[in-house]
């Protein structure tokens, strides 16, 4: 139940300030997505379900902030999420490369993912503008931003270690 | 599943703390569960899309986003007035990067309009003297019996020491050997060597040139050369000192012609002006020199006079 709060908590807390201060931002050039990666290490440390979850719930609330139509980037996180807690299960989340190659591999999926999304229901969207000139000093962002972010979740996340009497015989 | 490895070892007669991991995560669920339930999101965001597509902007969804985008306004308010430092403080220093950048962004645009103004003053003085080079070849005091090819100055003098030029004008042009070269304003040379596209031009200047020249007002007559000093002075030689030369007279070529030979140069050219002329009792010509009207040391655009006559063959 605690660890459902801190997860709602930071993804409520991620995606308000994704919507109010990060989207208008332009930093050399690009955007950090700090919903993104907040959702990454949320799902790295507690898993598929509970990244798609949040990556949903995430979504919902950059869409319902941001008035964007409902559902576009719940989609695309809930899949990001998804993705994210099987690949941190499926690698044991231990691996130094993990959190690396997930901020990278989430980033052009979302660029990418976004793009085709709403190229298929007819936004005027500038292919070049939006998988190269805003995709790579965004892709650049998220790995600085994603250090501290990931370290932020794994501190907050950090699995409570619960003590266990063992009475031996003899 | 992880495994946890920082059980002790049990030891006898002792009670041992066990770490056990808390980690409330999927890992625990199972895989037709975990599916179950992304499945159904993802399902549920396509129906928000769609729902949200084809309702109208007055439907039930938008209404619950505008309320919900209300209720996350004054969360949206506080985080910005959180970061409002921050983003000042980034502004500040993208400002300053930014005027960094714009002033370098300046510097260039000037030193680029900078030599486009270079160019464009070349452009004016190079079209203002082929334009006098044409009034010149179309002017009554062109040679007759000569048509004249500009030709562009593409070699300088390497140094002070040489006097040639180099045009862009050769023997698939009609240059010939020998040729005279004029500006508008006077006489520079003759051509001294031919290529198929370029001709060297041997200034008046240089110490083996000369050309037979006369005094335009007292037709007291010389050989024009190079003078001893420095410069592009000239001098009016073998001029009797009988003849009459004064100060401020125009010398021109005097294009002289005996029997089949001709002077290389056609009459009525102007060279220069008398600047000074002076005599001793012991030279046995007077001392005459000249300030050629040719400007010799920026000369970029020239007239070979190519004459429309066979040249003279000797007897």
């Amino acid at each position: 139940m605690i660890d459902a709060l801190k997860i709602a908590a930071l993804v409520f807390v991620a995606g308000v300030l994704q919507a109010s201060v990060f989207s208008g931002a332009d930093l050399l050039g690009g955007t950090p997505d700090v919903l993104l990666l907040a959702l990454l290490g949320i799902a790295l440390q507690r898993g598929a379900v509970a990244g798609a979850a949040a990556g949903f719930l995430g979504g919902l609330l950059l869409d319902v902030a941001t008035l964007e139509s409902l559902g576009l980037s719940s989609l695309l996180l809930t899949l990001v999420g998804y993705w994210a807690g099987r690949f941190g299960e499926a690698t044991g989340g231990e691996r130094r490369y993990v959190p690396l190659a997930s901020v990278l591999a989430a980033t052009v999926f979302v660029a990418v993912g976004g793009y085709l999304l709403h190229f298929m229901l007819g936004a005027d969207i500038l292919a070049e503008r939006a998988l190269v000139t805003a995709l790579l000093p965004g892709l650049g962002l998220n790995l600085i931003v994603g250090v501290p972010v990931l370290s932020l979740c794994r501190v907050l996340l950090r699995p409570h270690e619960r003590a266990g009497e063992v009475q031996l015989l003899g | 599943m992880p495994r946890n490895r920082t059980d002790k070892v049990a030891v006898l007669g002792s009670s041992v703390r066990r770490a056990a991991a808390g980690k409330a995560s999927s890992r625990s669920s199972s895989p037709l569960r975990r599916r179950l339930i992304v499945a159904v999101l993802v399902l549920a965001a396509l129906a928000l899309i769609t729902v949200s597509f084809r309702e109208g902007t007055g439907g039930p969804l938008h209404d619950a986003q505008n309320a919900g985008a209300k209720a996350l306004h004054p969360f949206e308010i506080a985080a910005d007035r959180v970061a409002q430092p921050f983003q000042d403080a980034w502004g500040w220093l993208d400002g300053l990067l930014g005027a960094r950048s714009e002033a370098e962004r300046l510097r260039e645009q000037a030193e680029q309009l900078r030599q486009q103004v270079i160019q464009n003053e070349s452009a004016l003085q190079a079209n203002v003297r082929l334009r006098a080079l044409l009034g010149y070849r179309d002017g009554p005091t062109f040679p007759r019996d000569y048509s004249g090819l500009a030709a562009a100055v593409i070699a300088r003098p390497p140094s002070a020491f040489e006097q040639q030029i180099v045009v862009a004008a050769g023997a698939s042009n009609g240059v010939r050997l020998n040729a005279p070269v004029v500006t508008a304003e006077g006489l520079v040379g003759q051509v001294t060597r031919v290529t198929d596209d370029a001709a060297q031009v041997t200034l008046l200047t240089d110490e083996t040139s000369a050309a037979s020249a006369l005094d335009l007002r007292t037709r007291a007559a010389g050989i024009v050369r190079h003078g001893a000093g420095a410069g592009d002075t000239l001098v009016l030689d073998r001029v009797a000192k009988d003849e009459v030369v004064n100060v401020g007279d125009e010398v021109v070529t005097a294009g002289w012609r005996s029997g089949g030979l001709a002077s290389l140069y056609p009459k009525g050219i102007p060279i220069g002006r008398v600047t000074s002329v002076g005599q001793s009792d012991t030279d046995l010509y007077k001392q005459v020199q000249i300030a050629p009207y040719a400007d010799f040391g920026s000369l970029d655009a020239v007239l070979v006079l190519v004459s429309r006559k066979p040249p003279p063959k000797l007897p």
